[in-house]
């Protein structure tokens, strides 16, 4: 960085401001200049550079100059920090190469905490920078696969608008004097015994942060604990407080489930465990041979959602009349204890067959069904389906009760009201919030951000400077939970200790931190406090080998939450019939968004949702009848009038969507997100009230008569009578295993003169099973990370240039109102007689001796020809400069074995091929074959139902050839004579016939 | 040693002059003439015994020379120095191979036309002895000029132009060199 | 030849001259070539010229942003990666066919009317094809990487793909490009002779005088001339045939439904003729008007390229009949949604204004009186013009916007940047004619001499 010519620049400043973003450049500097003169900075200095810093003692501008210089660096998402090893020890997953050697990466052992729940992971570091997550396989919740969010939770710590620096209102401070002010504000409150002191988190399972929490109310005996999650769990909680009079978590073994019913729940694709439970339902639906067993699944919802498109019946109702099924169903399989009278207008409603069939259907698999209430229903649907698994005796089989994973379980609303009306009382002095952003996604009823000034000290810690921090004095950085040390539980409560990978790139501090600032100790680490926390746990000499082993795996040895077994009370609240008149509106979390957490996240931002493949927006979701009625048209900017409150929205026809009621996704129109998700959608917790968190009806919506541009990813989703995907009844298998292949039409070989190209050796293939497809997407995201596939913002997508190189196409087959869904992955198909290869002028794309269909990005012109020939609309171009070749800190996160492609190329899948040859060189080296299985690509290695699988088709043994043999495997667009190497097997589904034939 | 004119020059005011004239000095036994026209005429040439022409010929050869480059070009790019599978397809696509050949074929005749042409007419040829008649300009607008070269055996100063006067042209007059 | 040529003349007697009488060597001569010479620029030439400068502007403009941006400027997008650019490519290329045909085709067919239009139908080939070749390196992704789509030697020991429909382009176009402007130089030589000869400004006289190489008009230069000429038309007569037939297999070597056709050749070369010819007619008839050319650009030629219009015409609508039934016939289910989204889908209106424009309005040139009215045919011709560029965008965007997997069917719209750059184009062209107008004769001064009942020998022919 020395310039000889300018003793002192040891950074071009001029290159900084260059690089700084426009917009925000003039406050930046003038925050440099703050932070080269703070003490803290000092102290940081101190920290890390003493001996450079001495150097300048007798020279006062040199010095400036250096604290300029330091301080830019440090706030230019540390390019100094970014690439440090932590100096505590932590456990390489793969045991050799013990030490890091460049170019192979090492795998760590840690989870995902999604909503406080854990989803055990491993995660690639390349020289310490963290750059993909891939399924802890070990681990009950992952099996290996993760969901999109844990893949895009990386993007998330080189996220370079995350707060960077501890503030207090707004101006920076060393974390020494947070301590001080701390100290101060509770030398008061001990007297009390904490009177005034409050905090508020999000859901947490972390069991050292329990026992810190615990210790500080012991310290702080009046203290309160309270617990705000948008999104949470407090349903089912309240649901099993019913039922057995105590808060339970309750989760599905459903590999053993033969009969499943939700009743308005996507467990396939959100929630803490619905990687594990797409796993099990896609594994008790893969029809191989001979081997025709299938699970049913019936699903009763509101929204269209994935879990609904693979159900071999779906029933769309208003979220507020599935209390009224859930009653029908109950009353229908005898379930004591609860009042089922509501049920009485489902069972003599239009509907009656369809509930019968499936009552009898559940009764026949009693011990072997399961009936999933949705997070979003109503306490009275968890009771009626708590219920109903007593009554089919799934309790203990299918049905697990454990204790509740939450610390405090408690009810989030009640919880939070408390806290406000303590506020508004002026009882808190102290009020701590510990993540999450009530802010911004309180109850609007509560009138959380006017009451903030009522509370005299308020501190945050989050990852940003959000909606949160702009009513709280102080701000601390929250650390990535990469860049630190934790412990959380998953679904069934089994513990991961969170180890870091890298130092904190901007100075976050843990809440473990945090909390310890309470506690007696202030000045602990986080490696102390967690380690410490677990010494306690398991004392005695073997704690070193038991720690190393328990971070190692990524699992904590049985910690698994026993289950429970309790008397269902009959004394539980009966069910009433919710009046519903007028339009129904539904609140859900965005799927990839979540709470609006994400937002700052593209890769999240730009993929596609599940069947509406909405990207960069949410939208107000209506059912074709309902739109015919109010006149709606796609994209229609309406004005949603939810008692008396309003917020305009576009809309959106969905197919399958239940009639009268309208679907609104929470999480967008944040207003201090980041750079990305800043005013990104509008704000649904506008309308989102204590009394009707979920869903209420009494929703008005007015036409503006103007339109608001969505950007969607696939307009038609018809197939117009073509052999994509081809589907069929499982009967019609039994019958007729071939019907898929004759369907496809693949014309003989030997229909050509010429020979064909011989594949000795290895013979790359991919095979997509369509029945175990959820189309959760987390492929897509997978494959981003992965590939180094860059973001491309709205105005692109809409464009129609997203990037994605799988993607995954929905279609849909029967009537508007309750079509069939079907999901079709389509990545590269690697043609052996690939149309792209034959028209490329240069040569820029061409086969490879294993089947490839290779990509030579600095052959390519860009003449597009190979994008118009190919069938398959597999091919992506950069039309402009789209991947960031500037800010440094997105730069550590690229996979350095994929080329970061430049404008006016095009690429492709690859099939992964950096993994190819990373295992050819491994199995050369060792002198054998590549064994099957030792490579994943990125989307397989993601997908939670396993359902594309990756090898060589000329090994027989393989899984890949004993998928292309099978009967139900085909081409896409086979009659085109292209050859694919990505093949697929038919989608199969398992109606039941009482109900067809009704 | 070179004679002290590079001719004589007769000018006409009709095609039908000139061809005329031509056809009597030809039949005077006069060999080195040329006959000079704003536009080609067929009977001028006729008259002058012009009918010998290996453009064609050129043109033949050029045009087999560049079909074979064309042809085994792409051939050897193909099959022997970078053969490689592309999608599926024969490393001697012949079929594919044809379009190129046929142009390059093209080329190389229509080049071979040009060159041959300019070749044989001794073109660009910056200086010439006949520009040196003041009058001659009008060659390239609605005069007919008739030149008999001192080369010729039979020339002489006095009683060529003698002759020439004899066909009745506008005026006859020498061509310096 | 002689002979052939009194019998066209003596036949030609009857009917409207193809040069209106009066005319002498002198005349024909000093009209055209005064033109050129002439020192005061007329205005009717200027303001032209100023408004093609202007749109140039506009085409350097649309470029430059193009090379700083990328071609994401452009509405192409995912299915539709060829929008405007590709199609005023096939656009360009057609037009340029009329030059060529005319000053080949038409000269081994004897058709000696030809001789007064020939010379700016040849420049029109030109420019055309200039403003043709601008876009398949506009296009590409990495422009200033166009020169790896020729073979050369080179470090990377990479060539081209010779199965590439683009690689032909290459060369078709190349090989096109440069046997025009040799054959249109060659038919300059003698009138470049003329204006060294009738110039009086020295540096016009050196520079004319070095074009000319010399020429003096000797017999013995004339019989290989004419050989040569005759030549030349005998490679080009194949030549632009085959240049669009190379074209339009940028498409049926593709497997885009719509594309996929064998009889896309025949189709797009009569389609070339057509347009070519419009725009032939587009220029010659205010020119004429312009510089009063009316006694050697006569009704019989507006006539005849009319004819011609209407001949070619009526394969055009032909092919288009055709297309659909083969669509139809071939029973195959994406080629039978090609046509019928062409019918009834999205852009309907495109192919519904195609066929107005080339079908059904050109059949009025059935008509004698409409053949000889000079304002309908210029506006027949704007028509087919547009029309043409219709029918081209009609093949690349509509079929592409839907092809195989309706999961990625998108509706295709330009932007600014595309407009842009095809007035642009338009301004280049008439930029480059304009300057060619003003210095070089348009009209070929000695194959007018030839036209005149002058030039034969009237006696003693026979030996």
């Amino acid at each position: 960085m020395t310039n000889p010519s300018k003793p002192y620049a040891y950074l071009d400043l001029a290159e900084i401001r260059a690089r700084l973003d426009s917009s925000r450049g003039r406050e930046y500097w003038r925050s440099l200049e703050e932070l080269a003169n703070t003490e803290g900075f000092e102290e940081l200095l101190e920290r890390e550079f003493p001996r450079q810093a001495a150097e300048w003692k007798d020279d006062a501008a040199g010095r400036r100059q250096f604290l300029k210089v330091m301080g830019a660096s440090l706030a230019l998402a540390g390019l100094s920090a970014c690439t440090r090893q932590p100096t505590e020890t932590i456990m390489p997953y793969v045991r050799q190469p013990e030490e890091v050697i460049p170019g192979k990466p090492l795998f760590f052992a840690t989870a995902v905490p999604i909503a406080g729940v854990a989803t055990g992971v491993l995660v690639e570091s390349h020289l310490g920078r963290p750059t993909k997550v891939e399924g802890n396989p070990d681990h009950p919740a992952s099996l290996g696969a993760t969901d999109a969010i844990a893949q895009a939770s990386v993007l998330d710590l080189y996220d370079p608008d995350r707060s960077q620096t501890l503030t207090y209102l707004g101006d920076i401070r060393p974390w020494s004097s947070f301590l001080g002010a701390a100290r101060e504000a509770l030398g008061p409150q001990s007297a009390t015994g904490g009177a005034g002191l409050r905090f508020l988190t999000g859901a947490t399972t972390s069991p050292t942060l329990a026992d810190q929490f615990h210790a500080v109310l012991q310290k702080f005996p009046r203290a309160k604990w309270h617990h705000y999650e948008p999104a949470g769990r407090q349903a089912s909680r309240a649901g099993a407080r019913q039922a057995f009079g105590e808060p339970l978590n309750t989760y599905y073994q459903l590999a053993k489930a033969d009969v499943i019913l939700s009743l308005d729940s996507d467990f396939l694709c959100t929630g803490p465990a619905s990687v594990r439970y797409a796993a099990d339902f896609a594994a008790r639906r893969r029809v191989r041979g001979q081997q025709t067993a299938m699970n049913r699944l019936y699903v009763v919802e509101s929204t269209a959602t994935p879990t609904g498109a693979k159900g071999d019946h779906r029933l769309p109702l208003r979220a507020a009349d599935i209390e009224m099924f859930a009653a029908a169903v109950a009353a229908g399989v005898g379930a004591r204890g609860v009042d089922t009278s509501a049920g009485s207008q489902m069972t003599s409603g239009p509907h009656a067959k369809w509930i019968a069939a499936v009552v009898k259907d559940l009764q026949q698999h009693g011990g072997a069904s399961a009936v999933i209430p949705g997070e979003q229903q109503s306490p009275a649907v968890h009771l009626l389906a708590l219920a109903i698994n007593e009554a089919l005796g799934n309790t203990g089989k299918t049905v697990i009760h454990t204790d509740p994973l939450d610390l405090n379980p408690v009810d989030d609303f009640e919880s939070l009201r408390e806290l406000v009306e303590d506020m508004d009382a002026g009882k808190v002095e102290i009020l701590v919030i510990v993540g999450g952003n009530p802010g911004y996604n309180a109850p609007v009823d509560f009138g959380f951000t006017q009451r903030m000034s009522k509370v005299k000290l308020r501190i945050h810690i989050g990852l940003y400077a959000d909606e949160t921090s702009e009513l709280c004095q102080w701000h601390i950085p929250e650390a990535h939970f990469l860049e630190t040390w934790s412990d959380a539980r998953a679904y069934d409560g089994t513990v991961t200790i969170m180890q870091p990978l890298i130092m904190p790139l901007y100075f976050g501090r843990s809440v473990h931190e945090l909390l310890a600032a309470f506690g007696d100790q202030p000045n602990q680490t986080p490696y102390q406090i967690v380690k410490g926390y677990w010494n306690r746990q398991h004392p005695g000499p073997d704690f070193e080998d038991w720690w190393r082993k328990a971070v190692h795996d990524g699992i904590v040895p049985n910690t698994v939450l026993p289950a429970r077994q309790l008397a269902f009370k009959s004394s539980a609240a009966p069910a009433k019939p919710s009046q519903v008149q007028g339009l129904e509106l539904v609140f859900r979390p965005d799927p990839f968004i979540f709470d609006g957490r994400f937002a700052n996240n593209g890769w999240l931002q730009e993929l596609p949702k599940p069947l509406t493949t909405l990207t960069w927006d949410n939208a107000a979701l209506v059912s074709p009848r309902t739109a015919e009625r109010l006149g709606l048209q796609n994209e229609d900017l309406v004005e949603l009038n939810f008692r008396g409150r309003k917020v305009k929205a576009p809309a959106w026809i969905l197919p399958g969507h239940a009639d009268e009621s309208v679907t609104v996704h929470l999480g967008f129109g944040r207003t201090h997100a980041g750079r990305v998700g800043n005013g990104v959608g509008f704000n649904a917790y506008a309308l989102r009230t204590s009394d009707a968190p979920s869903f209420g009806s009494g929703l008005e919506i007015v036409k503006t008569g103007s339109k608001y541009p969505l950007a969607v990813t696939q307009n038609a989703h018809l197939m117009e009578g073509r052999a994509i995907v081809i589907s069929g009844e499982i009967d019609e298998y039994r019958k007729h295993p071939g019907f898929a292949r004759e369907k496809a039409e693949e014309p003989p070989k030997e229909l050509t003169i010429y020979p064909g190209f011989k594949y000795e050796g290895y013979a790359w293939g991919m095979a997509i099973d369509q029945t175990a497809c959820v189309g959760c997407n987390a492929c897509m995201v997978a494959c981003q990370s992965e590939n180094n596939i860059p973001v491309v913002g709205k105005d692109q997508v809409l464009m129609r240039r997203p990037m994605h190189w799988i993607r995954v196409d929905s279609y849909y087959k029967g009537g508007m109102d309750n079509p069939e869904t079907y999901f079709q992955p389509v990545p590269c198909m690697h043609c052996e007689n690939a149309p792209c290869e034959l028209v490329c002028p240069v040569q820029a794309t061409n086969h490879s001796a294993e089947g490839l269909n290779d990509m030579v990005y600095n052959r390519c012109v860009g003449t597009r020809y190979c994008g118009n020939n190919c069938p398959y609309k597999v091919r992506r171009f950069n039309f402009f400069l789209y991947s960031d070749w500037t800010t440094p800190s997105l730069k550590l996160q690229r996979n350095p074995d994929v080329s970061v492609r430049s404008r006016g190329v095009m690429e492709k899948c690859t099939y992964c091929v950096q993994r190819i040859n990373e295992a050819k060189i491994d199995a050369e080296k060792e002198g054998r074959k590549v064994r099957d299985g030792e490579i994943v690509t990125a989307c397989q290695g993601a997908c939670p139902a396993q359902a594309i699988v990756f090898g060589d088709i000329n090994d027989p043994a393989s899984r890949i050839a004993k998928l292309k043999a099978e009967q139900l495997n085909y081409s896409l667009l086979a009659e085109l004579n292209t050859r694919p190497r990505t093949t697929y097997l038919a989608a199969l589904r398992n109606p039941n016939p009482e109900i067809e034939n009704s | 040693m070179k004679p002290p004119v590079y001719g004589l020059m007769a000018e006409f005011e009709s095609p039908t002059a000139l061809a005329a004239a031509a056809r009597r000095v030809r039949e005077q036994g006069y060999r080195r003439v040329e006959a000079y026209s704003p536009f080609p005429i067929e009977e001028v040439n006729e008259a002058l015994g012009l009918h010998h022409n290996r453009l064609p010929m050129l043109v033949l050869l050029g045009g087999i020379l560049g079909g074979l480059t064309g042809y085994l070009m792409q051939y050897y790019i193909a099959v022997v120095d970078f053969p490689i599978n592309v999608g599926g397809r024969p490393l001697h696509s012949w079929p594919s191979f044809i379009i190129i050949t046929f142009e390059l074929t093209i080329l190389f005749a229509a080049l071979t036309t040009v060159l041959g042409l300019l070749g044989l007419c001794g073109l660009p040829m910056p200086y010439h002895p006949v520009f040196n008649v003041p009058r001659f300009a009008l060659a390239s607008r609605d005069r007919f000029f008739l030149c008999i070269e001192a080369r010729d055996p039979m020339f002489d100063r006095h009683d060529t132009a003698e002759f020439l006067s004899s066909l009745d042209p506008r005026e006859v007059c020498e061509v310096a060199h | 030849m002689s002979e052939e040529r009194r019998q066209i003349i003596s036949v030609e007697r009857g009917r409207v001259p193809v040069i209106a009488p009066g005319h002498t060597f002198a005349t024909v001569t000093d009209k055209i070539s005064t033109i050129v010479l002439t020192r005061k620029t007329p205005l009717y030439w200027l303001v032209p010229f100023l408004i093609a400068s202007g749109l140039l502007m506009v085409f350097l403009t649309a470029v430059s942003y193009l090379f700083v941006k990328g071609v994401g400027i452009w509405g192409i997008r995912v299915p539709v990666m060829w929008g405007w650019a590709i199609t005023n490519f096939v656009w360009w290329i057609g037009i340029g066919h009329a030059g060529t045909l005319i000053s080949a085709i038409l000269l081994l067919l004897n058709q000696s009317w030809r001789n007064s239009i020939n010379r700016f139908a040849e420049a029109m080939t030109l420019f055309a094809v200039a403003c043709a070749g601008t876009y398949p390196l506009l296009h590409l992704g990495r422009p200033w990487l166009f020169y790896w789509l020729f073979p050369y030697p080179n470090t990377m020991g990479v060539q081209p793909q010779f199965r590439s429909p683009l690689v032909w382009d290459v060369f078709a176009v190349s090989t096109y490009a440069t046997v025009s402007l040799l054959f249109w130089f060659v038919g300059l030589i003698p009138d470049l002779a003329t204006l060294r000869d009738r110039t009086h400004n020295r540096w016009a006289k050196a520079t004319y005088g070095i074009l000319a190489m010399g020429w003096r008009g000797a017999a013995s230069h004339w019989q290989k001339y004419e050989t040569a000429s005759l030549l030349l038309a005998g490679l080009a007569t194949p030549l632009v045939i085959s240049v669009h037939t190379v074209v339009s297999f940028d498409f049926t070597v593709a497997i885009v439904p719509g594309w996929h056709s064998t009889i896309f050749p025949p189709y797009f070369v009569a389609g070339a003729i057509y347009s070519g010819f419009a725009m032939v007619l587009v220029l010659a008839i205010p020119l004429r008007a312009m510089y009063g050319l009316g006694d050697l650009i006569t009704m019989r030629h507006l006539d005849n390229m009319a004819k011609v219009m209407l001949a070619t015409g009526q394969i055009v609508a032909y092919s288009y009949l055709f297309e659909t039934f083969i669509g139809w016939y071939s029973a195959n289910q994406y080629e039978i949604y090609a046509i019928w989204n062409r019918l009834t889908g999205p852009y309907r209106w495109t192919y519904y204004a195609l066929i107005l424009c080339n079908l059904v309005i050109p059949q009025l040139l059935w008509l004698k009186k409409i053949r000889t009215n000079v304002v309908w045919l210029f506006m027949i011709s704007l028509d087919v013009l547009v029309g043409m560029w219709l029918e081209r965008y009609v093949i690349i965007v509509v079929s592409l916007s839907r092809d195989f997997l309706p999961s990625s069917w998108a509706h295709y719209w330009p932007t600014i940047w595309d407009v842009a750059t095809y007035v642009g184009t338009i301004g280049l062209f008439f930029f480059l004619f304009f300057l060619f107008i003003r210095s070089l004769p348009m009209i070929s001064i000695f194959e007018v001499r030839t036209l005149l009942p002058q030039a034969e020998v009237t006696e003693g022919v026979e030996k």
